[in-house]
């Protein structure tokens, strides 16, 4: 159950608090559960032939999946999946997910940027996946205790 | 393909009710790795403030899921062409278990960048009380045109 002490301290964290980076795996298992619980089933999600058909290098995660788990990243920083007021990406490139049982590693940096009103903190958010940078101009506002 | 700009300013009609579902949360936070107890068990979100389960950061993405098919086809693009470029989210209070909400589309709009067609969207997400929950904006990316 969550109780005050499991939300980060507003007052605690200041400009240029670096987030814990965090790694998540991302396989075709995922992005089948993904495509169900969002109804997103664009078909180059889930099949190599079409990926490859459109001029990807191979299946690809959804954007939105990305950004769920940047979202993720902030939630558990910041100890209440309700935090997060504010946040917007773009989507740089995609996450290559090949039919293996690793699939892909998405890893996820983040900075404190500002203090705002309200308890809330800007951060800043890097996700790359191997050599690629998979979100660009990634910021969030997150409410703390 | 030949998406007019003359749709820029556009506003849809608003969708059919939506009743946001535990069971759907759920869902979505375990397709996602969210671990929180606040998308999951009522009695854990109400202790820590909450009506009830709570949406991760991105679940109003299951609330809009229709939005952007039904605009790419409206204006006639090709979906198989489009890509997702860049989202965000702006929310008044999370998005929980029990809300009725509707959502309303406007285009905001449309570019022509090199060969591409840049089109944004916003979409406001209301309970069918009135109450402002989110806004939601999206930039979708039509190569070859």
């Amino acid at each position: 159950m969550s109780s005050p002490s499991d939300k980060r301290s507003y007052a605690q964290t200041k400009p240029g608090t670096e987030l814990p980076p965090r790694q998540y795996q991302v396989t075709r298992r995922d992005l089948v559960r993904y495509a169900g619980a969002s109804g997103d089933f664009n078909v180059i999600h889930w099949n190599e032939r079409v990926a490859k058909a459109v001029g990807l290098p191979d299946v690809i995660g959804h954007g939105m999946l990305t950004m769920a788990l940047a979202g993720r990243f902030l939630t558990e920083w910041a100890g209440d999946p309700g935090a997060v007021t504010e946040f917007g990406v773009r989507f740089s490139s995609p996450v290559v997910v090949p039919d293996d049982d690793k699939g892909a590693t998405v890893e996820f940096a983040g900075t404190v940027t500002e203090q705002l009103d309200g308890n809330q903190v800007a951060v800043d958010v890097t996700a790359r996946s191997g050599e690629a940078k998979v979100l660009s101009r990634a910021r969030a506002v997150v409410r703390l205790a | 393909m030949a998406t007019t700009t003359d749709a820029a300013g556009r506003t849809y009609e608003p969708s059919q009710p939506y009743e946001v579902s535990r069971v759907k949360i759920e869902e979505f936070a375990d397709a996602i790795g969210e671990p929180s107890p606040l998308c999951r068990d009522r009695a854990a979100a109400q202790a820590a403030g909450y009506p009830d389960v709570i949406g991760p950061p991105t679940f109003a993405i299951v609330v809009t899921a229709g939005v952007s098919g039904m605009i790419v086809r409206d204006l006639g693009m090709n979906y198989a062409m489009v890509v997702h470029g860049e989202q965000s989210f702006t929310h008044a209070r999370p998005l929980h278990a029990g809300d009725v909400v509707v959502t309303q589309s406007t285009i905001e709009k449309i570019r022509q960048v090199r060969d591409m067609t840049m089109l944004t969207t916003v979409t406001q997400i209301r309970t069918v009380d009135g109450e402002h929950v989110c806004t939601a904006r999206s930039i979708l990316v039509e190569r070859g045109t």
